[in-house]
C-alpha cells in the first residue's frame, strides 16, 4: 500500500518534470522534385535535451536542420518550434535559435570581435549590450587574444569556436549544431565538446548532427539513427547498443584474401558474425572467451582486438553499412 | 506602446545588462529595421576598404577630368563649341563621368559580392539564419551601396565644381541622378547575378560587352546625335545615357523636350524599380527553398 503510493506519487512527480518539447516534428518530408530528402521522420525533443541525428552522408540530417532552423520550407508533415511553426513564423522561431552551419560563414573581412557585434545586431540586440557580451564569448570560445585578428588568420578549429560563439550572441535555449566538429583535429574537438558540455550544463538545449559515432556517445543524451531519409532507430546511446550491438566485438584481421572466407569458419561463436572487407567482428557479450574460441578452432588472425559496442555498430546492424566510408 | 509593455514585461532584470532582451522582441525589431542591421553589416566591411574606395571614388575622377576635360579639351574647345551646347567640353563631360563612374562601381558592387553571398564565402547564410528574411538581406545590401554611391557621387560632384564645370545652382542634384543611375544598371545586374550558380566568367562579359559599350556610346565623350542611327540604341536602353542627360539639365541647363527630361527620369527609377523586385524575388527563392 505505502509502496503503491509512492509509486504513483513518483510517476506523478516525474510527469510534472518532464520538461515541455520545444521541437515536434510529425511526418516531417521534404523532396526537391524525384528526391526525397527527409522520408516522414517524427521527433520530440524537450527542453534542456542534447538530441542527435546520427548518419552517414546524405541522410537527410542538414535538411532536417534546416527546416528546424526555419530556412528550408517542408514538403508536408508538422513542425512546431517553441510551439511556433517556422513556415509562418520564420523571424520568430530563428528569434529562440543559435545556429553553427556545417560550413562556417563568417564574415572574412571583419576582426573576430565585430563578426559577433555585427551579428548580434541581426537581433536589434544594442551595442550596450553587446560590447561586453561579445567580450564574455570570446572568453568561453577561448579567442579573447584573437579579439583584434582577422578572421581569415584563424585556424579551422578557431573559426569553427567562433561560430559556435557568434550563435551563441542571442542566449538561445535552443542551438543547432550542424556536423559541428567535421574536419578538426582531435584536439580540436576535444575542446569543441568540452565547450558544448558546458552549454548543456547551462541548460542549453543542444541538436546536432554528426557522423561521429564518439562525438554522439559523448554529447548526446538521446539520438535517432537516419537513414536515407528515414529513422531507422531511436533511443540513448546506452540503449541503442544494448539493443542492437553484445557488449562486446572481437576485431579480427586475416589479410583482405582471407577476411571473406574466414567468416563460414567463424560461424556459431558469439551472436553473431559481420565479415567486412578489411576485418571480421564478433559480436559476443565476452569478448575474450570468444577469442578463445577462435584459437581453439586453431585460426591465427594476424591481429585481433577486443572493444566495446560503439554506435558504429548498431548503424552497421541496422544498415548493413558503416557510417563513414 | 505595446512595445514597451513588451520589453519591460520581458525584461524583468533590466538592472542586469548583461541579459539579452527575449526572442519576440528581437523578431519584432528585425521585422522592422532587418534591412538596416544588414546594411550595417556591410558598411562595416566597406569601412575595412576605407583607402581604396576613396582613392577610386576622388582619384578616378581627378585623372579623368585632368586627361579629358583639361588635356582633350584644348583641342576640342577650339573646334567645336557649339556642338556641345555652347559649354566649355569640360562641362560637357563631367555629369557624363559622374554618372559613368557610378556605373562602374555599381557594375562591382552588385555582380562579385553577391556571388560571394551565395556561393564563395556563403556570406549571406549567416544572417539567413538569424530573424532576417532574404529579401531584407537584399535591401540592406542595397542600402549599403546607395549610400557608397551617393558619397562617391557628392566628392565627385565637389570636384566637379571645384573645376568650374557645373555653372547651374541645381547642379548638386546631378549626385542624386549619378546615384540613381548606379541603381538602374545594377540592381538588373544583381538580380541576374544572384541567379548564377557557376561562375564561368559571367562579369567579366558583362563588363567587356555591357559596361564598356555603355560607357563609349551612351553620349559621354560626345552628343548621342553624332552617332550613326545603328548605334544610337545603345544609347537610349543605356542607364549611362538617361542619366548623363538628366545629369547635364541640371549641372549646366541643357535644353532638352522636357517630355524627354522626364523619360531620362521614369527609365532609371523604373530599371532600379524593376531590378529591385527580381532581385527580392529571386533571393527569397533561392535561400527560402
Amino acid at each position: 500500500m505505502h509502496n503503491e503510493a509512492t509509486r504513483s506519487f513518483s510517476t506523478s512527480a516525474s510527469f510534472q518534470m518532464n520538461p515541455p518539447a520545444v521541437i515536434t516534428a510529425e511526418n516531417l518530408t521534404k523532396s526537391y522534385g524525384e528526391l526525397i530528402a527527409v522520408d516522414g521522420i517524427s521527433f520530440e525533443v524537450p527542453a534542456g535535451e542534447s538530441f542527435g541525428l546520427l548518419g552517414p552522408n546524405g541522410a537527410g540530417k542538414s535538411t532536417t536542420m534546416k527546416m528546424i532552423g526555419g530556412v528550408s520550407q517542408r514538403t508536408s508533415g508538422k513542425l512546431s518550434i517553441m510551439g511556433l511553426d517556422p513556415e509562418t513564423h520564420g523571424p520568430e522561431v530563428r528569434a529562440h535559435l543559435g545556429v553553427v552551419p556545417q560550413q562556417d560563414n563568417l564574415d572574412e573581412e571583419l576582426k573576430v570581435r565585430e563578426n559577433l557585434i555585427v551579428y548580434g545586431r541581426y537581433f536589434g540586440l544594442p551595442l550596450s549590450y553587446l560590447r561586453p557580451k561579445a567580450d564574455e564569448l570570446l572568453e568561453f570560445a577561448q579567442l579573447t587574444d584573437k579579439a583584434k585578428s582577422r578572421v581569415d588568420a584563424l585556424s579551422g578549429g578557431m573559426k569553427r569556436r567562433l561560430t559556435i560563439a557568434r550563435s551563441l550572441i542571442n542566449e538561445p535555449k535552443i542551438l543547432l549544431l550542424d556536423e559541428p566538429t567535421t574536419g578538426l583535429d582531435p584536439q580540436a574537438r576535444h575542446i569543441l565538446w568540452d565547450r558544448l558540455f558546458r552549454l548543456k550544463e547551462q541548460g542549453v538545449t543542444l541538436i546536432l548532427t554528426t557522423h561521429y559515432m564518439d562525438e554522439a556517445e559523448q554529447l548526446c543524451d538521446r539520438l535517432i539513427v537516419v537513414d536515407k531519409g528515414r529513422i531507422m532507430a531511436e533511443g540513448s546511446p546506452a540503449s541503442l547498443i544494448r539493443e542492437y550491438s553484445t557488449r562486446e566485438v572481437l576485431e579480427l584481421r586475416f589479410g583482405s584474401e582471407r577476411n571473406a572466407t574466414i567468416g563460414v569458419e567463424l560461424a556459431g561463436i558469439g551472436e553473431r558474425v559481420e565479415t567486412l572487407p578489411d576485418r571480421v567482428l564478433i559480436y559476443a557479450d565476452d569478448g575474450e572467451s570468444a577469442l578463445e574460441q577462435v584459437s581453439a578452432r586453431r585460426l591465427r588472425p594476424l591481429t585481433s582486438l577486443v572493444r566495446r559496442s560503439s554506435l558504429e555498430d548498431v548503424f552497421l546492424r541496422l544498415t548493413g553499412r558503416s557510417l563513414v566510408d | 506602446m505595446i512595445r514597451r509593455r513588451l520589453t519591460d514585461a520581458q525584461l524583468p532584470t533590466a538592472d542586469l545588462p548583461s541579459r539579452a532582451h527575449a526572442p519576440a522582441v528581437s523578431a519584432s525589431r528585425a521585422k522592422r529595421w532587418g534591412s538596416f542591421f544588414y546594411a550595417e553589416q556591410v558598411l562595416r566591411v566597406m569601412r575595412g576598404y576605407g583607402w581604396s574606395v576613396f582613392l577610386y571614388s576622388v582619384g578616378q575622377p581627378v585623372a579623368y577630368l585632368f586627361a579629358m576635360g583639361i588635356g582633350l579639351a584644348s583641342l576640342v574647345n577650339a573646334n567645336s563649341a557649339a556642338v556641345f551646347g555652347g559649354v566649355s567640353y569640360l562641362t560637357f563631360i563631367a555629369p557624363a563621368l559622374l554618372v559613368s563612374s557610378a556605373v562602374m562601381t555599381a557594375s562591382g558592387d552588385f555582380s562579385y559580392p553577391i556571388m560571394d553571398g551565395f556561393k564563395w564565402r556563403r556570406v549571406f547564410y549567416g544572417p539567413h539564419a538569424s530573424p532576417l528574411v532574404p529579401q531584407q538581406i537584399a535591401a540592406g545590401h542595397i542600402m549599403a551601396s546607395t549610400l557608397k554611391f551617393l558619397v562617391q557621387s557628392v566628392v565627385y560632384f565637389a570636384i566637379v565644381a571645384m573645376f568650374g564645370a557645373s555653372p547651374s545652382p541645381w547642379g548638386w542634384v546631378s549626385a542624386i541622378v549619378a546615384t540613381v543611375a548606379g541603381l538602374s544598371f545594377g540592381l538588373p545586374l544583381m538580380a541576374y547575378a544572384s541567379t548564377i550558380t557557376k561562375d564561368s566568367g559571367q562579369f567579366a562579359l558583362v563588363q567587356r560587352f555591357i559596361v564598356v559599350p555603355l560607357f563609349l556610346f551612351s553620349g559621354t565623350f560626345f552628343p548621342l546625335d553624332s552617332l550613326p542611327l545603328g548605334v544610337r540604341w545603345i544609347g537610349w536602353i543605356s542607364p549611362v545615357w538617361h542619366g548623363t542627360q538628366l545629369g547635364r539639365v541640371f549641372t549646366y541647363g541643357l535644353e532638352e523636350n522636357p517630355l524627354l527630361t522626364l523619360t531620362h527620369v521614369l527609365f532609371l527609377v523604373g530599371a532600379a524599380a524593376a531590378g529591385w523586385m527580381l532581385t527580392r524575388r529571386q533571393f527569397v527563392r533561392r535561400m527560402g527553398a
